[in-house]
């Protein structure tokens, strides 16, 4: 069953204008200035005189811009946009002893992924995430969030060369994503939202996930929030099922769909806390404060305000960085317009969302 | 005794200086990809990674050497995603894979291409002693990858992908074997309706030409009763995953029906680094040969279950040269 929720008044800001509080985060990743990549290319060129050193100041840079530009926002929990992190699977692969790399392999057309291979036990080893999450809490104001691919995702995209099944795998690395959150807390961390896109492809693995995600918060305090991001799937193929999943809060991506997927939560009861994409990040045109403000009311639909968190679909590092911004900036003023709506009971509860006719 | 024949399905990684070098040339969006008519700089770029994954082959020894279909950015969808009469819609999932290609959009007449039988003039111009082994996708695969927005009807856009492969096949260079690759037979297999025509369909390929013709299934067992139907088809041999199949599933459909007079192996895993030895995949052909109670075969070919292009390209040359040895006469194993 869902974990204890009451954590997110944590996140409310001081001061906060409004008796409700929706809370207002990002997925994780964003685009990168064109100058770190830049940095990077220029880190990989022996000929050049631009070091590792160089380049570690580079994301230092890049992570205060970025942190601050999540902050000028107005968002409530900020990441640092991983400006650290070229690919979800790699980054965490290159950290974790018992894998390996032995080129790219196709996805699509030329897009190539350094697909790792386990060839040994996977183990802790130096932390993951912790230089970076303390990095970033120094310069943020706000709460950070520490996104961390999820195990499963972390077993199923590699070649696993020595664990008898994909899920036996997932499982050992579920206790090492344990590890590094243990790790985090006590580095004071708060909000912690595993990644598991894998899920969608494979969803009838649900009941692997769910026993990962058992392991990642054994001993984990409650008011540690636990978020799960999963998106661009049939989320009919894990609900209910994922109610027993002990996280505070599932986070989604409906908006590109046009919230076609949203009744799928509304029976039964939506345990954990909702996590709404209410931005497109595959358009790059900037939804309006008031098309914002609908997409929420979908939300209303499936928990109370009190459980409803909004957030753009998934990482919005594709988009170009000005729409980015725009596009976080303009949920932020539709979620306080909608709580200063709602204080003034003037958002139908039980309708909040119009029937179309 | 049955002659062990070394091949693959086909569709290896390119090289990794030409995923490098074709990225810089064609760009990373849909409508990069090929179409058929590239340039001369892509053309020269595909040559010489072609010649090198030819020669790859023979240096490893296998007994059949493909083209590598290293231009099938579409994966076995190519035929149709570079035909005239199609248009690429949105970028789909392939199979159950962490892949993508673009959708081929049926819209007109499925007239004669020429573009694979190119590709194999090219490869026959590279070999000396080796014998070339033609791949497609199989008419019911390519069929069910594409959308149909011309024929119509389910039978009658099978039979036009059909015709198409046939007149494809018609123009190919001499080869001593052709893989027809059939992995949605197990991946989404035929209905009520549809499963008896698939064996004309096969048929009518096979028919055009001389060499041998190995349809080859994966990803699981085949379905019972369209395993039945398959056997209708007129070729020379049937082929196996053993690798991520139910294995079971599959010795019985070989048990109950019977199987052609010659057989193909999936017994090499194409879908992960860890490259089994020689003597581990003979002693699955050996396993596999000894649990089919009731025949002996002529020819057993001994391949990767899938396409090769899953795999990084080190460790997809280490498996080639696995396969060669695994079927070389003297390879002693404990039985």
């Amino acid at each position: 069953m869902s974990r204890d929720a009451e954590n997110r008044e944590q996140f409310r800001p001081e001061g906060h204008d409004t008796e409700h509080f929706l809370l207002t985060t990002v997925v994780g990743s964003y685009p990168k200035p064109k100058w770190l990549n830049r940095a990077n290319d220029l880190a990989e060129d022996p000929d050049s005189k631009f070091t590792q050193e160089h380049l570690h100041e580079a994301h230092d840079d890049a992570c205060r811009v970025i942190t601050n530009e999540h902050e000028r926002s107005g968002l409530d929990t900020v990441v640092d946009g991983e400006m650290r992190r070229e690919e979800m699977v790699e980054y965490f692969a290159h950290r974790i002893p018992g894998y390996e790399f032995n080129g790219p392999v196709k996805v699509w057309g030329h897009n190539y992924f350094d697909k790792p291979s386990v060839v040994g036990e996977v183990e802790y080893d130096e932390p993951w995430l912790v230089d970076e999450f303390e990095f970033t809490s120094e310069v943020a104001s706000k709460p950070v969030k520490v996104p961390i691919t999820g195990p499963y995702t972390l077993a199923s995209w590699s070649f696993n060369e020595r664990y008898d099944s994909e899920a036996d795998l997932a499982y050992a690395l579920a206790d090492l994503v344990n590890e590094e959150i243990e790790q985090l807390v006590e580095a004071g961390a708060t909000y912690i939202q595993i990644d598991e896109p894998a899920l969608a492809t494979t969803p009838d693995d649900h009941a692997i996930v769910g026993e990962c995600l058992e392991r990642i918060v054994a001993g984990i305090p409650d008011e540690v929030r636990i978020g799960l991001h999963v998106c661009y799937g049939d989320y009919s193929r894990i609900y209910p099922e994922l109610n027993d999943y002990p996280i505070d809060e599932f986070d989604v991506e409906l908006c590109n769909g046009g919230y076609e997927q949203i009744d799928v939560f509304t029976d039964p009861e939506f345990e954990p806390d909702l996590a709404l994409g209410v931005v497109d990040v595959h358009t790059a045109d900037v939804e309006s404060v008031e098309e914002i403000k609908e997409n929420i009311k979908q939300g209303l639909k499936v928990v109370p305000p009190e459980k409803l968190t909004v957030s753009p679909d998934c990482g919005v590092k594709l988009l170009p960085r000005e729409v980015a911004y725009q596009k976080m900036e303009n949920m932020v003023t539709a979620a306080r317009e909608v709580e200063a709506e709602l204080d003034a009971g003037e958002i139908d509860l039980d309708a909040p969302v119009p029937q179309a006719d | 005794m049955t002659e062990l024949v070394s091949t693959t399905p086909g569709l290896y990684p390119l090289p990794d200086w030409a995923k490098q070098e074709l990225s810089d040339l064609k760009g990373h969006q849909k409508h990069d990809l090929i179409s058929g008519t590239e340039g001369a700089d892509i053309v020269g770029a595909y040559d010489r990674a072609r010649e090198e994954v030819v020669s790859e082959q023979g240096d490893a020894g296998l007994d059949r050497v493909v083209e590598g279909q290293l231009r099938w950015d579409d994966m076995l969808a190519h035929p149709l995603t570079v035909h005239e009469n199609v248009e690429t819609g949105g970028i789909v999932r392939y199979y159950d894979n962490n892949n993508f290609y673009r959708d081929p959009q049926v819209r007109g007449e499925l007239s004669f291409s020429g573009d694979v039988a190119a590709e194999l003039d090219a490869t026959a111009d590279l070999l000396g002693d080796e014998s070339l082994q033609a791949v497609l996708p199989g008419p019911y695969s390519l069929s069910d990858l594409a959308t149909d927005e011309h024929y119509g009807d389910e039978a009658d856009f099978l039979d036009a992908v059909s015709e198409f492969l046939a007149g494809e096949v018609d123009a190919f260079p001499d080869h001593e074997t052709l893989f027809l690759l059939e992995p949605s037979l197990v991946f989404s297999p035929p209905g009520e309706d549809v499963d008896e025509r698939v064996a004309e369909a096969i048929s009518a390929v096979s028919d055009a030409t001389d060499a041998d013709v190995v349809v080859h299934t994966y990803w699981g067992a085949l379905d019972e009763k369209v395993y039945a139907h398959l056997m209708d088809a007129d070729v020379d041999a049937i082929g196996f995953d053993f690798v991520a199949g139910d294995r079971d599933q599959t010795l019985y459909n070989i048990n109950e029906y019977g199987t052609k007079d010659d057989i193909a192996l999936g017994l090499v895993d194409g879908q992960n680094t860890l490259v089994e030895d020689p003597e581990t995949v003979r002693e699955r052909v050996e396993w596999t040969l000894d649990n089919v109670q009731t025949q002996t075969f002529d020819t057993a070919y001994v391949t990767s279950n899938t396409e090769l292009f899953y795999l990084p390209e080190n460790r997809a040359t280490e498996k080639l040269a696995a396969l060669a040895a695994a079927t070389e006469d003297e390879l002693e194993v404990e039985a």
